[in-house]
This record gives structure tokens, sequence and C-alpha cells, in this order.
């Protein structure tokens, strides 16, 4: 039956991972995201499902404890903010080298260095671009509400085991602590033994009984042999982008300038958008769900269309870069957004839209 | 409909908890809501405010500049946000620590002594319910029974034993408004 309730972006992080079957949580608190690992302490899983929850010792930790556990094929997921995931950084590279599937979420704040504890979004870089050194990207999914916080946890299990790749699920500080109403989802019950083996036998440690071993590593020390691995690595992700693309489009139909925000941010142009319509400007939003892959296709088409694009974005402008990409230039695209924890009025925005477009 | 409040005071009236009561109480109305809190070092000791919005429609920004109600329970929240409220809007306040009352001549102004009631009352920590219970006098954003609903949705079970004093605070409030 259809459960709802009002929820913390960050409570229903923790509840949604339980329902779906998670099998571990590895973590250590940091504002403002630390709801997750109450939650779960409160919930006490472990007397439910058999799930662990587990305070790491440091984010270090965390991560490394997540590749063991995604090692031995099972579901594990780990939560921190901003400077916690940096401190991760290592880890998921390691976990991308090894193509081990497990879940991310970036709680995010106001940086750089320990920053602020508001939520920001000046993590996209890092989330999109880095996140590790080596050739790799994560599946990476922006919530704007505590539904999606609820709905994209199991979407990035789904996501992270079909393609044996780490799924992050980049929200912020606003997102987190915001209470909305959700439909919690009925529980699945977690992986058996046998499922595990059945599905995730050709590459996971499960113990070894009549096949050959399987071994997770990210090493090779012939470089010809890692750069097969490379091209595999990078042909996986070419499928990604071909299957995976998820955008919402807000009034984009007829629209002559198209924000552009996710998470959060989104949220506010949304409210924007309906205050430029009321004043006679034909705006729209489009809204990448996922940042990796990114929804190049209407961006290109909407550069046929639209006089302008306004990235808006909790940041000195890093989303811009792949609007700019994606449109190919061919109009102007400009970047707005507060800084340091601070959030953006859906007024400020309208005002940086006029001021950038010259619209009365 | 769509109700755009701000409740607004010191941490530890209950501001927060207010909040999350009256947002409940949208959601047994089948409303759709959203809950936005100030959260930080603000919430120890000084300022504590939240964002509550109901609406029959899918909320956009849980964000706002301007606001249908706004409640305020300390003069720097007064200060604060005063001037949010939107022409013809509600600003409710508590005279209790006020020095400087306020002013605007576009808007409807509630007086509610809360602080006062819930001290007659021989119960302060029901405070914050006065005040609900006032709004929804005002503002009947969500039916009395609803709000009922939605404290019992809000407390924790332990806390169940403590839902007549704070329905009584609730109706209490309502016959404060004059």
């Amino acid at each position: 039956m259809e459960e709802v309730r009002l929820m913390k972006g960050n409570e229903v992080l923790a509840e949604a991972a339980i329902r779906c079957g998670c099998d571990g949580y590895f973590g250590y608190p940091i504002t403002p995201q630390s709801e997750v690992l109450e939650t779960l302490m409160e919930r006490k899983p472990w007397e439910e499902t058999g799930m662990i929850v587990l305070q790491a010792e440091s984010e270090t930790a965390a991560i490394n404890m997540l590749y063991g556990g995604a090692a031995a094929g099972k579901k594990v997921m780990t939560s921190s903010s901003s400077p916690g995931i940096s401190l991760m950084s290592e880890g998921l590279s390691y976990l991308a080298g090894a193509e081990l599937p497990c879940v991310i979420i970036n709680v995010s704040r106001g940086g750089p260095g320990l920053g602020t504890i508001q939520g920001a979004q000046s993590d996209y870089f890092m989330s999109v671009k880095g996140g590790g050194h080596g050739d790799f990207n994560m599946i990476v999914l922006a919530p704007a509400s505590v539904q999606e916080m609820n709905d994209f946890v199991e979407l990035a299990f789904d996501l992270a085991f079909k393609y044996r790749t780490p799924s992050l699920i980049l929200a912020d500080g606003v997102i987190g602590q915001m209470m909305e109403k959700v439909v919690l989802k009925p529980f699945k019950p977690r992986w058996t033994e046998e499922e595990i083996i059945r599905m995730n036998g050709n590459w996971a440690v499960t113990g070894k009984k009549n096949r050959n071993k399987n071994i997770v590593t990210s090493v090779e020390l012939d470089p010809l042999s890692q750069e097969a691995f490379n091209h595999r690595l990078q042909a996986k992700y070419r499928e990604i982008e071909k299957n995976e693309v998820r955008y919402e489009a807000i009034h984009c139909d007829d629209a002559e300038y198209v924000l552009v925000a996710y998470g959060s941010s989104a949220r506010i142009c949304e409210k924007t958008v309906e205050i430029a319509r009321e004043n006679g400007h034909k705006v729209g939003l489009l809204r990448p769900i996922t940042l990796f892959p990114f929804p190049n296709e209407p961006f290109e088409k909407l550069s046929e269309q639209v006089k302008g694009f306004l990235s808006v974005e909790m940041s000195a402008g890093q989303l811009i870069y792949d609007i700019r990409m994606a449109s190919k230039c061919r109009v102007p695209v400009h970047h707005f957004g507060r800084m340091g924890g601070m959030v953006h009025s859906p007024s400020e925005v309208y005002d940086s839209l006029k001021s950038f477009f010259s619209l009365n | 409909m769509k109700q755009e409040i701000i409740i607004a005071g010191f941490g530890g009236q209950g501001v927060l908890s207010m909040g999350k009561i009256l947002a409940y109480s949208g959601v047994m109305q089948g409303l759709e809501v959203t809950w936005m809190p100030s959260y930080g070092p603000e919430m120890r000791g000084g300022t504590a405010n939240v964002t509550v919005i109901l609406s029959d429609n899918r909320i956009s920004s849980p964000i706002v500049q301007d606001y249908d109600t706004v409640i305020v329970l300390n003069q720097q929240s007064l200060d604060k946000f005063e001037s949010s409220v939107k022409p013809g809007g509600i600003l409710m306040y508590d005279p209790n620590g006020i020095s400087n009352p306020p002013t605007r001549t576009d808007i409807t102004i509630y007086k509610i002594p809360a602080t006062e009631e819930s001290a007659k009352m021989g119960n302060p920590r029901v405070f914050n319910m006065i005040v609900l219970g006032a709004l929804l006098k005002v503002n009947p954003v969500v039916e009395i029974e609803n709000s009922f609903k939605g404290l019992e949705k809000s407390l924790p079970e332990r806390l169940h034993k403590t839902i007549p004093a704070n329905q009584q605070a609730i109706l209490r409030g309502m016959e404060l408004v004059q």
C-alpha cells in the first residue's frame, strides 16, 4: 500500500536504502547530511532486514568499506558532504577502476575547504568531471525534491549494478534539510547469497565454487592491457550516455529564454519561470536529472529555437560549460548564482535574467 | 489555494516544530507541502525560522522572498520580516519582548499574547500551539481536525501523552484572536 509521509530529504535517503534492500551503509557524520546516519541508527535496520550500518572512523575508511562490500557483490552505500567526498576521491577512482557498483551520496555544502554548512552546488566539476584520478565517470543523479531523494536511491543502485560502476547522487543542503511529502516504496528483501552468486557471480568475490576465480582489482602492470581496459571502460560510458539520459523540460516548447538548473536551484528557477510568464516573457526551464550522462540533445535542439540560456547554479559557474558545449555556443549562455551557502531567491534569478537579456 | 508562510523566532521557542505540525496538517488535508528550515549555528540560541508552503498544486520553490503570512516571535524576527509580508497579507506577533511594534498599514496585523497565555495555562511548552491556533483562526489553511492529526503525526510516540494539552492550546489560540 502507498505510504505517504512528511520527511526530510536526508531522512528519506536512509529509509529508501533500507526499503530497497541495501546490505550495508558506511559513513561518517558531517553537516548537512548527518540525519542519514542518525536515521539509520534510530531505525536499526539490522534487526529488520539484516542491513549493516556502521559509523566508520573517517570518510576514507567508509569509502574503502564500500569497496569491500561492493567487491562481494553486495548493495552498499555511503553518504557525506563536500569535504568528506574530497576525502573519498581516491576510493572513488579505485571503485571505478575495479568496476564496482555502489551508491555514493553528496549532500553538498559551501566550499572550498571546510567552507560552510549551508547548501551549495559547487561540486559539479568534482562529481561530473573529476571525482578522482584517471579516466573515469560516475553516473550522477541530481534530485530536486524529497520524492526524488527517495526514488533515486533505488535507481542509483539499479544503474550501478547494470553498468558495474559507482553511482553518485548529487544533492545539496537545501534538499537534504527540506521536508516534503513523500510516497515511500514497499520493502524489497535483500538479495540472498544465492541470488548474489547468480547475478554477480561472474565478477564478485562470493567464495569460489565450481568456477574460475574472480579477481577484483584496479591494478594492471602492462600498459597495453591497461589501455585495452580503458577502451572497455570508455565504451561502457558511451553506452551509459546512449541509454541513461534523463531530464525534465518545463515550458520549453515556446520558450525564447531557457533557465538551466538542477537540484534545489531547479526548484527556485521553476518559480522564476512562473514569475517571468506572469510578466509576459516566454521563459522555460531545462532541468538535467542525470548530470552524467549530460542531456546534450535537448540543448542542441533548443539552441535552434531560443535566444539564450541562463545557467543557474549555487556556484561560480560550473554547469555553464556543459551547456555551452551542448548548445554549441549558438546562442549566449550566461551564469547566475549565489555562493558559499547563500541561496538565490526566485526574484534574484528573475532580475539577473532580465539584466542579461535586456528584458523589461 | 497557495499559502507561503514563515515562522521566525528564537531557537528553542518551538518554531521548527510548529512549522512541522502545520506542514503535516497540510499533508493530512491532502495538500502539497514544503518545510524549509534555517539551520546551523543560529539554531543554537540565536534566531530560527522555517518557511512552510501549502498548496493545492505542485510547489516550485521552497524558498521565497515575500510571504502571505509572517509569524514573528521576537524583535529581531519582526525587524527582519515585517517588510517581507505581501501587501494585503498577514503579520502575527507575540507582544512579549517587543519594544518596537510593527508599523505597516497595508497588511493585517494580529497581536497574540501567546507567551502570557501559556503562562496562564501553566505550560510554557504549549506556547507554539497557541500561536498555531491563532494562525488557523485568521488564516484557516487547514481544518482543525487535520491540525490535530498533524500534531499526532509530528510527535514521536513518547510525547503522545502531551497531545491533549497541545490540542487545548490550539483551541485557546483560536479564542485569543480578536
